[in-house]
């Protein structure tokens, strides 16, 4: 080993502080980038994996019921490849020893082979008997929340008959990798199961005998998606078809583009944060610690070595310092990211394995920048050192010029003393490194605020959504639209203390090119349990005469604003197409919505008083009555019971935020802590000197502490509420980049968002204060009267 | 000046120090017994080549560092075996220090430089008087950027004297001037040991300043070679090198 390169090494060992501090900052950015990106393309590459493996279909459509014979039809159909039909039914499902209500989806199998779209990935168990009528398969999301295994049973109430059927197997479809009840708005495993029975018996008990009410298909090579679903719905719509879509549209599928949509904006703006501001602090403590060097560098250049070679020598200190980082960095994403990964699988994404992938872009870019930021720093100031004259190098360096600080300009001078005109002309005489360190503590600060953030505005969206707007403690769906004398028996029945009906119609909103397919919400112009906010989030009543929109939906989805004029395209009866306007705008933090007046809905659909279901308030300790009496009701669709809804709100997102938020803890602290640590440890590199004179003239260590570690405490204290402004800005950035069908987040941060921003500064702080304390205990008083650095 | 040799007037009494500094695997004996007496008033110059082991009992002195072995007594306090914090009062309370390289504090003026060390003093001249002391009473407001190589030391020396300490420690306080600027701080020096009584301890490996002290005491290899004592001591006006 070259002498060089062993002064490199002792160099490095001697500063272990200070490169496990910079290290510790590069890990922090790179595990962010390396965790998003790798989650993001390993969700993305076993997404498309299980697809084709299990050939998921490319267009659905969905009618009231159909002879087989039309299926011929359709697989003539230019553009056709595959085509498969088969019985959908909603049921009711109970299982021994669960009170809840569960809603259930019941999908035929072909009678005596596997399915050649959608298949099914067992993981316990294998498909029915051929012509089974008592065995099904259930989703692995069901049957893990409930504890199923093969050969259990369960009770599936079809068209109002109790059925007991037999598990066969246990498995995951790629059409329902992402499941939610109809009229709920999150996963909600154990109220929500999807079963598959062989078709001839599920036709039986669901009146479908040689007909279909879903068909699902994938296109030849070249076929135009829109030219088959149009041609599709010609052929269907005299069948009660609702109208194909393709994959876009496909609920599982949908939800999954726009989950992964946004974790691919995590994975961008998270990681350019943490990159850019370690990428920041790697660049100032570099510059700062080579300019420290400055004989070693005068010393080297009169033994004769040039620029290149110092510079390299200098670069080769700080990639070992970078690799270190990234290096932990990819080891620590890498770990998060299986980590976030399986999070995903268990409470979101059902897919059956994972494949987990890092790629060498992802360290490539991560590598990239650290090593410029850190390159960059250390070549700027091995010139400035180079481009003295050697012997000026070794000569120490002027006394800086210092001046009287504003506060003492001012006339506050009287007031302070030495020490702390030392501290206030210190931080003035080098207004840039002041800035940059408070900017840096402020990052820290700001990211740890967003990393607590998730959890109050969840809170708040949750009350919002639940405690002001859905307030009904059942949701129910009939099986079909229904006369509004039904609601009378609802009321009737005991435990039921208010019933509000609604309608609900599947349509595509339709304004200039935009679109958007969801249903049309009539609900009571002043409903009690359902109801509609404006921007100041207070109840208003439904107007007459046309729609209020979601927010999002109106301005970014459909582009509309009231007044304007919707052509609305109805899904359901003889489809009708009518021009709606637009009256006003509704603040929902929750799924999208279009809500009308429910009489006004009715006459649009030029029908009488007619639900499709209703809202229930019923009184406490009476829920499970209430749901018995109406699980045996053959009309009854489906139940969504809002505290169980909330339970499983909470139960999903709550892996997620301890996730996001040990994430952000770690690497706001590290940031927090790396920032503190180092420019305390620069600090002390440079005023070690001037600190232990006053030690030899008599002052305490604590005295010399509060001149160093009191510029520290006030850079500190400055840092705090700039760290707010920065928590608030990166805020308002998640909130803008994670508007989507799903959720939009409120700008919301509470006084705990604030105290958590500023107790990871103050921790930090305090570490690097303490670990200073030890350091100026050994500070050498008696090399400061001979040597000169 | 008459000088009576009893016990009452010596500020420090060593006795037997010695003093080994462990440099990896090689023992540096820097001190081999030294009996030593120094007296209130007296300005004493420790000569002696770079090794001989001047600074190591000039920190010993100054409590910076402790003996391996032996005793010194600062008047009736004793230095050896005392706490950090013990050092740390006596160094405040009764020793000023002048070094080498001046080590201003540069963010403040003189003034300043010379309020940090007054401001914990207990009983402290003024800062502006300490400057007059050593002719500076017109550069009060100055930072030690705008102040040349001897004017700094000069405030240096303020800085030290404005405690009013009992004994005054100067390690090569002219090592880093030329002859002239050496010579004005060295009148500076012998005007506060005059009209202060400070006992001034001056190291030097510059036999030319040794002309000034009361005493000299050389040093070699650890060991005390020689004290003598100077029956006409000069002026530092008519020192030069």
């Amino acid at each position: 080993m070259r002498a060089l390169d062993r002064k490199l090494l002792r160099d490095l060992w001697h500063m272990r502080g200070q490169v496990m501090a910079i290290a510790a900052v590069i890990m922090g950015g790179v595990a962010t980038l390396v965790m998003s990106l790798s989650t993001y393309d390993s969700l993305v590459s076993t997404r498309d994996r299980f697809y084709s493996e299990y050939r998921f279909a490319e267009v659905f459509a969905s009618l009231k019921r159909a002879p087989e014979p039309v299926a011929e039809r359709l697989r003539a159909l230019p553009g056709v490849e595959h085509l498969e039909t088969r019985v959908r039914a909603g049921v009711k499902l109970e299982v021994a020893g669960f009170n809840d209500p569960i809603t259930g989806l019941m999908l035929s199998l072909p009678d005596s082979r596997n399915p050649v779209l959608n298949g099914l990935h067992f993981k316990r168990g294998s498909l029915p008997q051929p012509y089974s009528a008592d065995e099904v398969v259930v989703a692995d999301s069901f049957a893990d929340a409930h504890g199923m295994q093969p050969g259990d049973t369960l009770v599936a109430i079809i068209m109002g008959k109790r059925k007991v059927l037999t598990i066969a197997g246990i498995a995951v479809s790629p059409e329902y990798i992402y499941q939610i009840a109809p009229g709920s708005m999150f996963p909600d495993f154990k109220r929500y199961g999807v079963l598959w029975m062989r078709r001839s018996g599920l036709a039986a008990a669901y009146g479908m005998e040689g007909a279909f009410n879903q068909a699902s298909l994938t296109l030849a090579r070249g076929a135009h998606e829109q030219d088959v679903i149009d041609r599709a719905d010609m052929i269907l719509a005299p069948y009660g078809g609702t109208g194909a879509y393709g994959r876009a549209d496909q609920f599982s599928n949908r939800f999954l583009s726009e989950e992964l949509k946004q974790l691919q904006t995590t994975a961008t703006i998270f990681p350019a944060i943490f990159l850019g501001v370690a990428a920041f602090l790697l660049n100032v403590v570099v510059s700062r610690l080579i300019a420290l060097q400055r004989e070693q560098i005068a010393i080297l250049k009169a033994f004769g070595y040039r620029y290149p070679a110092i510079g390299w020598h200098y670069v080769k200190l700080v990639l070992l310092m970078v690799l270190l980082g990234v290096a932990g960095g990819v080891a620590l994403g890498a770990w998060f990211g299986q980590g976030l990964s399986n999070v995903y699988m268990e409470t979101t994404f059902r897919f059956p394995y994972l494949d987990y992938q890092l790629k060498a872009s992802v360290i490539l870019i991560a590598l990239g920048v650290s090593v410029a930021a850190a390159v960059s720093g250390t070549l700027y100031s091995v010139a400035r050192a180079v481009r003295l004259p050697a012997a000026e190098g070794m000569r120490p360096e002027m006394p800086e010029a210092y001046r009287a600080t504003l506060v003492e300009r001012i006339g506050l001078q009287r007031w302070l003393d030495a020490p702390t005109r030392m501290i206030l002309r210190h931080l003035e005489r080098r207004p840039l490194k002041s800035m940059l360190t408070v900017l840096g503590i402020a990052c820290a600060c700001g990211l740890m605020m967003v990393g607590n953030y998730q959890k109050g505005a969840i809170d708040f969206m949750v009350d919002l959504q639940f405690r002001q707007a859905a307030r009904e403690d059942l949701a129910l769906t009939f099986i079909e639209p229904t006369s509004g004398r039904a609601l009378h028996e609802l009321t009737a029945l005991p435990g039921v203390e208010f019933v509000e009906g609604f309608r609900d119609v599947p349509a595509i909103l339709h304004f200039g090119h935009y679109s958007y397919r969801s249903a049309i919400y009539g609900i009571p112009a002043e409903g009690q349990l359902h109801r509609s906010l404006d921007r100041a989030l207070q109840p208003v009543a439904m107007p007459p005469g046309g729609v209020v929109l979601t927010e999002h939906l109106a301005r970014n989805i459909l582009h509309v604003k009231p007044g304007d004029v919707l052509t609305v395209e109805v899904l359901e009866g003889r489809r009708p197409v009518r021009q709606v306007p637009v009256l006003g705008i509704t603040q929902q933090y929750l799924g999208l919505s279009a809500y009308m007046q429910r009489d006004s809905l009715n006459t649009l659909m030029r029908e009488g008083d007619v639900v499709s279901g209703a809202y229930l308030a019923i009184r406490p300790g009476a829920e499970a009555a209430v749901y018995a009496r109406l699980n045996d009701r053959p009309r009854v669709l489906s139940m969504v019971a809002n505290a169980s809804a909330i339970e499983s709100f909470y139960d999903t997102i709550g892996e997620f935020v301890l996730f996001y938020n040990l994430v952000a803890t770690l690497l706001a602290g590290a940031i927090g802590f790396g920032v503190v640590y180092n420019s305390a440890r620069i600090s002390l590199s440079e005023r070690g000197r001037e600190l232990a004179s006053l030690r030899v003239l008599g002052f305490g260590r604590g005295e010399i502490a509060y001149i160093l570690l009191g510029e520290l405490a006030l850079l500190t204290l400055v840092a705090i509420p700039v760290g707010f402004l920065v928590g608030t800005g990166l805020v308002g950035i998640l909130v803008q980049a994670f508007k989507n069908d799903l959720y939009r987040l409120p700008l919301i941060l509470k006084p705990d968002n604030f105290a958590m921003g500023a107790l990871v500064v103050v921790v930090s702080a305090l570490l690097s204060g303490l670990l200073m304390w030890f350091r100026l205990g050994r500070l050498d008083m008696v090399a400061v009267l001979k040597t000169r650095e | 000046m008459n000088r009576t040799h009893d016990q009452a007037n010596a500020v420090f009494v060593a006795h037997g120090l010695s003093k080994i500094y462990h440099m990896g695997e090689v023992e540096v004996h820097a001190l081999r017994g030294i009996d030593l007496t120094l007296y209130r008033g007296e300005l004493v110059v420790l000569l002696g080549p770079s090794g001989s082991g001047k600074s190591t009992l000039l920190n010993i002195l100054g409590g910076l560092d402790a003996p391996s072995g032996g005793e010194v007594r600062y008047l009736d306090h004793m230095l050896t075996g005392a706490s950090e914090s013990e050092l740390t009062r006596f160094r405040r309370e009764h020793v000023g220090f002048v070094f080498q390289f001046y080590n201003l504090i540069p963010s403040l003026t003189a003034r300043e430089n010379v309020a940090a060390v007054t401001e914990i003093a207990s009983s402290p001249m003024r800062p502006e008087e300490a400057l007059d002391l050593v002719g500076l009473g017109n550069r009060l407001d100055h930072f030690p950027a705008q102040l040349s190589g001897g004017e700094q030391q000069r405030v240096a020396i303020a800085r030290a004297v404005a405690k009013n300490p009992a004994v005054l420690l100067c390690d090569e306080p002219t090592g880093a001037l030329d002859s002239s600027t050496g010579v004005v701080v060295l009148e500076v020096l012998e005007k506060v040991n005059r009209e202060l009584g400070t006992l001034t301890v001056l190291i030097t490996h510059n036999a030319g300043i040794a002309d000034m002290a009361d005493r000299v005491i050389r040093l070699s290899d650890g060991q005390i070679a020689d004290i003598h004592r100077n029956d006409h001591k000069r002026a530092a006006s008519e020192l030069s090198w």
